[in-house]
């Protein structure tokens, strides 16, 4: 009836995950009860768990990957402090424990805290930069959004019922297959990566189509934002490269559940096979992490130095070769199985070539300062910050690309600081800016500055006392995903790294003290203008929060940096142009489809994972259903009354003729 | 030292070894053989070249930072420059260059530091074959019909060729000190020739997470000269158990954290019926209880 579960699957006898699971049960009970109490459900059912709005769900997407990214961030806390703890010793986690947090924590920060607020970033601001008023497909962004919280679910629900995967979050076989990892690990890691990537996948054509089909009228393609372009490229890498990764572990699960033989020991199975197709996936997934994250850069350099991008067309250019070229570079991620001078010689020097793209653009960044007026809030931080912790982890990550350099430190400490250096000081520094930049685009109000600082420089700081010493073991040989230490020399280095993590912690409280700090004083931040930072692209164009709509009219664009053009004729003129005729607005309808195909989703992966071929089959014809039921509804969209539209953009217009007003006598006008 | 330094590029590196070695490290920069010696070098100069630009590209973005700070009224405002063809030029230049000659680097190092390529020597390579195991080490001596578990004996300043492969899961062969790992792979055999200038001990492990007894799959690695060697080979043919089948499926079974021992004789053609899988392959963990629904709790042979 209930397949392999059963009562004992249950962690009764593993105080930690006992423990942690049982708080985080009541946490949820008690946050449903609250909203309960409150009678808050049927406006969440409304604005939020129904809602189609690019925008709600970019939030939402950011939402799911903070609270995984703290996640993450607590397995990361356990496994330095595991290895400071363990030099000689048994430290506290046995390594039954200690696998599934590595494990964990590179399965959660790369698909469901990274993903999610990169494509969280990518809703929110690309239709709002493409003068659009929604992505393609709205529904279809509702379902991919669902079908991701839906994975993320499930990674959470292994540490409560059974386990997660012992075997990295790249689960290689053949320790991977039923005959070394019989448990339901590998299956937890599979299916919440298979169901979160059909999300992803969806994502990636929802993109790709709206950049190309849905840009307002005068937006070609050179001229939108850089981030639109970086949004351009990372959709379709995902479009390229997530099949492959679906295929993938489709065949390592037909290896696990009815015995076929991809990937095994015996009966003809090669395991390397899975190697290859998974970095083939697994290379162009970091420049689709990281690409959106040069977009937000982009925006960022260029708002505070109150200049423009500094040559736009080769930036473009870059972004496309790093696109191109990271689908070759697979191989390097094993130059040590010995594949032979000339294979390892074309992917070395293929993945050194991709820093000429990415030099590229970190000149283009430092030359967009040239001549500007740099201010330093906080998005500059993270983007001055980010420069000089990338360009470090770039050079890392070319050592890597050099066969005989990679024969030392493959899969060492190295590897790990080289790895968090690109990837924190890549995506997770520019999310942040993105954060802080978008937020009051988002909620009407600017995030404390103060303590946004003062976070920035725990994390900076952080960041290169946990890793540069991670770098120097590396090169006393140290491998990574060690249970215990054997070697003496290495405890000093642990420790400096433990410290770390401290300072870390450190910066993840201030952060969340910025978020309330930030929200008690939103009055005094508020943003009235809807134009925070002097910026120069059309989100900026619209009233913060943007309303649903986006546009009231849709903008007619003439050159590069859309808004800064419109901005600059009102300044110069003193005045807006004149008002236009509002006229009413079709939006999408909400379509509770997201939700009802990721709960059953959320169902068919748990039954399959555990083997209730009943219930897994009602999970997939239920969530069918939903999909059928909703191609056959009736009504598509609403309309917007055009005084309703009126009445928002004179609101937007009032304030900005108040601002022009200000700044003329001021004397800040020409 | 067989291998010449024929690149010029090298002989920088080499250069700033002892001056590494001097700050403590007793890892892959202090290199205890010839492949050692050669990778490291090559891992010294590629950052040393890319440091080259790295360090100024560092600088120039804090001083443009600064230099053109709001608040900086001497730096003159251009709010409209965002192209110059020359900068552009100079832009693509600049890494292009660098990478063509890191290629450079990457072509001669990957053919001169090839993992399968014999070392050059007056003596003869020492043959040892390595099988992978869960979770500890076996080292088969063919030529003097002994192996050993968890601890390799090499004779000093004579090359050794390694024939590796895997019982079970993926592993990686990697002494840091002599240099260059490999995979160990099931099905597969991976050739890989070091050597160990100097008598010495040395830690060995692997390099690729195989499992729960991952952590203690180190080896200790006992350079000795030659005679030594030999005397090695001939104590440990007089005494201890013979790695025949019985005594490899024994060994085959997971267990962790493995003393170091030897065997006195070797079933003949045994790593090549591993390699082949002529031998099932290692049988994975066995629970000790099976009623704990779809988690591994037991972790086979731990003691």
């Amino acid at each position: 009836m209930f397949g392999k579960l059963n009562w004992s699957a249950i962690p009764i006898d593993q105080p930690i995950p006992l423990i942690t699971s049982m708080v985080l049960i009541l946490i949820i009970l008690g946050v449903l009860g609250l909203i309960t109490a409150k009678g808050w459900w049927p406006y969440l059912w409304r604005e939020w768990i129904t809602t189609v709005d690019h925008k709600r769900i970019g939030i939402m997407y950011c939402l799911l990957g903070v609270v995984m990214l703290i996640r993450g961030f607590s397995d990361a806390i356990m496994m330095r402090s595991q290895q400071a703890l363990a030099i000689h010793a048994a430290g506290y986690l046995p390594p039954e424990h200690y696998d599934q947090i590595f494990s964990a924590h590179g399965t959660i920060m790369i698909f469901f805290a990274a993903m999610p607020m990169v494509i969280g970033m990518m809703n929110f601001v690309t239709p709002l930069q493409l003068g659009v008023r929604d992505v393609a497909f709205p529904t279809m962004n509702s379902v991919s959004f669902w079908l991701t919280a839906a994975g993320a679910l499930l990674v959470n629900m292994s540490l409560f019922i059974g386990e997660f995967a012992r075997t990295g979050w790249l689960p290689y076989p053949p320790l991977s297959e039923t005959a070394y990892s019989p448990g339901v690990g590998v299956d937890y890691y599979l299916w919440a990566v298979q169901i979160s990537g059909v999300g992803t996948l969806m994502t990636g054509i929802n993109f790709v189509t709206t950049v190309l089909k849905m840009r307002c009228p005068g937006m070609s393609y050179l001229r939108m934002p850089m981030f639109c372009w970086t949004t351009l490229a990372a959709s379709l890498l995902i479009v390229a490269v997530f099949p492959i990764l679906t295929a993938t572990l489709a065949m390592l699960s037909l290896d696990r559940f009815f015995g076929w033989h991809f990937f095994t020991n015996t009966a003809g199975g090669n395991p390397m096979m899975f190697v290859n197709l998974i970095w083939a996936w697994g290379h162009p997934e970091v420049y689709i992490l990281v690409l959106p994250a040069f977009g937000i850069f982009s925006e960022v350099f260029s708002t505070f130095s109150g200049k423009p991008l500094f040559g736009y067309r080769s930036m473009v250019a870059a972004t496309l070769f790093i696109c191109i070229v990271s689908m070759m570079v697979w191989l390097h991620h094993f130059f040590t199985m010995g594949s032979g001078p000339a294979v390892n010689t074309a992917f070395g020097i293929a993945t050194s070539v991709i820093a000429v793209g990415t030099g590229v653009k970190i000149y283009n960044w430092i030359f967009t300062m040239y001549g500007g007026r740099v201010r330093f809030s906080v998005p500059m931080l993270w983007s001055l910050g980010f420069i000089f912790t990338f360009v470090i982890g770039g050079m890392t990550g070319v050592l890597l690309a050099v066969p005989p350099a990679d024969f030392l430190v493959h899969n060492s400490m190295f590897l790990v600081a080289h790895f968090h250096n690109v990837i924190v000081g890549g995506v997770i520094f520019g999310l942040f800016a993105g954060l802080d930049y978008w937020f009051p685009k988002a909620f009407g109000f600017r995030l404390h500055q103060g303590w946004g600082k003062a976070t920035f420089w725990f994390a900076i700081v952080g960041f290169w006392v946990t890793f540069a010493p991670l770098y120097w073991l590396g090169l006393e040989g140290m491998t990574r995903r060690l249970q215990h230490i054997n070697v003496e020399a290495w405890r000093p280095m642990l420790y400096v790294s433990l410290f770390g993590v401290g300072l870390l912690v450190i910066g993840v409280i201030c952060q969340v003290v910025m978020l309330v700090v930030s929200i008690l004083r939103r009055d005094e931040l508020r943003d009235v203008t809807g134009d925070p930072w002097d910026g120069r692209s059309l989100e900026w164009a619209t009233p913060s929060p943007a309303p649903f709509f986006n546009f009231a009219v849709l903008p007619n664009v003439e050159g590069e940096e859309a808004y800064w053009g419109i901005k600059l004729r009102a300044i110069e003129t003193q005045h807006l142009s004149p008002e236009p005729k509002y006229e009413p607005i079709e939006m999408p309808a909400n379509s509770p489809v997201g939700f009802f195909t990721a709960f059953f989703a959320t169902v068919t992966g748990f039954s399959l994972i555990w083997q209730i071929w009943w219930l897994a089959a009602l999970g997939l014809v239920a969530a069918f259903a939903g999909f059928v039921v909703f191609a056959w509804r009736d009504v598509h969209d609403f309309h917007v009354p055009a005084d309703e539209v009126a009445r928002v953009d004179r609101a937007r217009r009032a304030a900005r003729e108040a601002e022009i007003e200000r700044l003329a006598q001021q004397g800040a006008l020409p | 030292m067989p291998a010449k330094v024929r690149n010029r590029t090298f002989r920088f590196g080499l250069a700033t070894l002892p001056a590494l070695s001097l700050c403590g490290c007793s890892g892959v920069l202090d290199p205890a053989g010839p492949v050692g010696k050669d990778d490291a070098t090559i891992l010294i100069d590629a950052l040393a070249i890319m440091l080259a630009i790295v360090i100024p590209t560092i600088l120039l973005a804090f001083w443009m930072a600064w230099r053109y700070r709001a608040s900086n009224s001497k730096a003159r405002y251009r709010p409209y420059w965002s192209y110059s063809g020359r900068i552009e030029a100079v832009v693509w230049a600049i890494p292009t260059l660098t990478i063509m000659f890191l290629g450079g680097v990457i072509w001669i190092g990957s053919y001169k530091l090839d993992p399968f390529r014999p070392l050059a020597s007056k003596t003869p390579a020492e043959e040892v074959q390595v099988v992978a195991l869960d979770w500890k080490w076996l080292f088969i001596y063919p030529k003097e019909g002994v192996a050993s578990v968890n601890q390799l004996v090499v004779p000093a300043a004579t090359p050794v060729h390694f024939s590796i492969t895997s019982a079970s899961v993926f592993n990686i062969f990697f002494v840091p000190r002599l240099g260059t790992m490999i995979y160990a792979m099931p099905g597969m055999v991976s050739q890989l020739s070091l050597q160990a200038d100097r008598p010495g001990t040395l830690l060995g492990q692997s390099s690729h997470f195989s499992g729960d007894g991952f952590s203690d799959m180190g080896f200790q690695v006992k350079s000795v000269p030659p005679v030594q060697f030999a005397a090695w080979a001939q104590s440990a043919g007089g005494g201890g158990p013979v790695l025949d089948g019985a005594a490899y499926a024994a060994l085959a079974r997971q267990s962790q954290n493995v003393k170091p021992f030897t065997y006195r004789g070797v079933a003949p053609g045994l790593f090549l019926a591993i390699a082949t899988q002529k031998i099932a392959p290692g049988p994975g963990p066995e629970p000790q209880n099976a009623s704990h629904a779809g988690r591994e709790v037991a972790s086979g042979g731990r003691r």
